[in-house]
């Protein structure tokens, strides 16, 4: 398999406090990666510095055999390669949900209008939101917002996708939607690093399961073993968190 | 009542002249303040010490000092200190210009400030360069925060035009008083007609502007 | 600047200022009055009332205070309602200044969210008791910072009572000007009682806001 984002002893600190110490990852094309683990364990932390958004202290994120953290050159050329959905949606409030998936692609690939259209309205169809592409953000509901954040995401193209706890800010009758067009991304065979608290999603998703604790990988493996067999005390009780029996 | 004043010869037409008066003034006024206070407000965010200091030091000053007060100092402490006879009108545009500049920049700074960061990086997670993030997301943004709120100052600074009477600009309410000066022997009662025309002239120059202002709030919440 | 005029005009500056404090606050007492009872009637749509206080709100709201100020003092005698320059400057504060708390207060009450009443109501408690301890004392928390402004706007305003001969702290400042020239000594007095008189209040409020802020969202 190639490998497309590859993350050697990455650390992440402010000032003192070591949030990531020392991880290591490697993605390969196609692959969907899920990463879980206790609030505050620096899972969002770590994938934000995948994309640049965080500095990092040490170690690299290569890319494409490019290290893009820390960065060379211009952040704006690989984000457009890497594309990445907010727990809080952040569609732009003064634009409707058209305007919101053209801009990028205009503005960065360069592409035509009438081509970043017809590419929106197909994606808009996909995901059930054609009727809404005139609407404002605010005139959607959340499930429907993180809809059109995930196509606005893959207007670009990307060939890595980056979800950050997604359906963490939805209703519960919301989560469904959602995620049901990211477990049809999976199929597609896009790549994928998530970022969730939804186990079951997760376990559906996955090729590869990651859990994060104290800034640190502590166990890692393909989602039947990761949920039936863990390996780690710290896995287990964090699995156990989540079981009512 | 002493409305009947207002009917007789050009009364009328020297009152509406006279709001003409005010409204220019501030309008000028505005439109310096927009483009100045657009200018301190975005300096206002940066976070160099010495510039907070004085932004913030200017803002307070013009914040706690009544407009009058801004006027006097202007108007008569100008002829003093620098030896400048400055016309009265002048004195006024610099006052009124002076005190918007502050109000427009502690709005432009709260609208800059105001945008979540995260918009920030949603931006740059699709590829777009600052300058790009800038250009078609937060600019556009703060602006329709701000348009509302400008809108604002312009009723705020029509209604305080009102003292530029005390420095004796000839504005609505000095030709008012003018009118009830000369028309004191045949309308006794003028000052109630004038002084209730003149009220009602400032509501409805200002009332639609308001409306207009809360109305565009309204409509560009979130 | 000369020492020896500062000090013989202080005293004058002195008792201008307390007359200024004390039609200020008497005002301002009477403008949150006027605000309390304009915003309770408009918010419950009082029948009537909450319509004739909706016109005075957006009459006296656009409109400046010396304007106000000049109908009521010079035009209202006219109809044989004669009031001293005093209660004028009061009434006028108070009328201005109940149509600004009125509005700061009535959005704070809208501000107290529906489930938050809701809520109160699943306790048990009626609409009295909800009203009085669950959504006023919210209601005014949110409304702290617009009424902080509109008390340091008001005291401002007090600037224009010069206008209806009341002695207040401009009117001191013309006066001397008038009568000795002593301009720069006479502006910096008129400066100086304004700061004395509207710094505490505006670094009050700033440190208010903030606690507002903090309680309602937790963070600053």
């Amino acid at each position: 398999m190639n490998e497309i984002l590859k993350v050697e002893n990455l650390t992440k600190a402010y000032d003192d406090l070591k949030v990531l110490d020392g991880v290591d990852l490697t993605v390969s094309k196609g692959e969907v990666v899920v990463i879980v683990g206790p609030s505050g364990c620096g899972k969002s932390t770590f994938l934000r510095c995948l994309n640049g958004l965080e500095d990092i202290q040490e170690g690299s994120v290569v890319f494409n055999d490019e290290v893009i953290n820390p960065f060379k050159g211009s952040p704006a050329k690989v984000r457009e390669k890497i594309g990445m959905v907010f727990q809080s949606y952040e569609l732009f409030p003064h634009k409707t949900v058209l305007q919101n998936m053209i801009l990028a692609p205009m503005k960065v690939r360069k592409a035509k209008k009438k081509d970043a259209e017809k590419e929106a309205l197909a994606l808009l169809d996909r995901v059930g939101l054609l009727s809404k592409k005139d609407s404002y953000p605010r005139q959607l509901s959340g499930g429907q917002k993180q809809r059109v954040a995930i196509v606005r995401a893959l207007m670009m193209h990307p060939e890595v996708l980056l979800l950050d706890e997604i359906t963490a800010a939805l209703d519960p009758e919301m989560v469904r939607e959602v995620l049901d067009v990211v477990i049809n991304l999976a199929k597609e065979g896009r790549t994928m690093v998530i970022v969730t608290h939804e186990l079951s999603f997760a376990r559906a998703v996955a090729d590869r399961m990651i859990f994060i604790d104290g800034g640190k990988i502590v166990e890692e493996g393909a989602p039947g073993e990761f949920f039936d067999d863990p390996k780690t005390d710290r896995l287990k009780k964090f699995l156990e968190s989540f079981s009512y029996n | 009542m002493g409305f009947e004043v207002l009917l007789k010869g050009n009364n009328m037409l020297r009152l509406l002249l006279g709001v003409w008066t005010a409204l220019r003034i501030s309008l000028v006024s505005v439109l310096i303040s927009i483009v100045l206070g657009i200018l301190i407000g975005s300096i206002m965010t940066l976070k160099n010490p010495v510039i907070k200091v004085i932004t913030r030091g200017y803002l307070e000053f013009i914040r706690i000092m009544p407009q009058m007060v801004l006027l006097f100092i202007v108007y008569f402490g100008a002829t003093k200190a620098l030896g400048l006879n400055l016309p009265a009108e002048a004195a006024s545009i610099i006052v009124f210009s002076l005190w918007g500049t502050a109000e427009m920049a502690d709005l432009v700074r709260g609208a800059l400030t105001g945008i979540p960061k995260i918009q920030y990086e949603s931006s740059a997670a699709l590829g777009l360069t600052t300058t790009q993030t800038y250009t078609y997301v937060i600019i556009p943004q703060v602006i329709r925060r701000l348009i509302p709120l400008s809108i604002n100052l312009i009723t705020r600074m029509i209604k305080t035009t009102s003292l530029i009477m005390m420095i004796g600009i000839v504005e609505v309410l000095k030709v008012g008083q003018q009118i009830i000066e000369a028309n004191r022997k045949s309308s006794p009662n003028a000052a109630f007609g004038v002084y209730a025309t003149v009220f009602l002239l400032y509501f409805a120059v200002c009332r639609p502007i308001s409306l207009l202002s809360k109305r565009l709030e309204k409509k560009w919440e979130n | 600047m000369d020492t020896q005029v500062l000090i013989s005009y202080l005293p004058r500056y002195v008792s201008a200022f307390f007359l200024t404090v004390r039609i200020g606050l008497i005002g301002i007492a009477l403008a949150f009055l006027i605000g309390i009872f304009s915003a309770f009637c408009i918010h419950f749509k009082v029948y009537i009332l909450s319509q004739v206080f909706k016109g005075y709100v957006e009459l006296f709201r656009n409109t400046p205070l010396l304007v106000q100020l000049f109908f009521i003092y010079f035009g209202l005698p006219k109809l044989g309602l004669s009031i001293s320059a005093e209660l004028c400057g009061i009434l006028g504060l108070g009328l201005l200044g109940g149509s600004y708390m009125s509005e700061a207060i009535r959005s704070g009450l809208e501000a107290v969210s529906k489930s938050q009443t809701e809520s109160a109501s699943a306790l048990g408690m009626n609409r009295g008791q909800t009203f009085f301890y669950v959504i006023l004392p919210e209601a005014f928390t949110l409304s702290v910072p617009a009424i902080v402004a509109n008390v340091i706007f008001l005291l401002k305003e007090t600037s224009v009572f010069s206008a209806i001969s009341l002695m207040d702290l401009m009117f001191t400042a013309k006066d001397l000007i008038g009568l000795y020239y002593n301009t720069t000594e006479s502006l910096f007095l008129l400066v100086s009682f304004y700061i004395v008189m509207l710094l505490p209040i505006s670094i009050i409020g700033s440190i208010l806001e903030k606690k507002v802020r903090y309680k309602m969202f937790g963070a600053n």
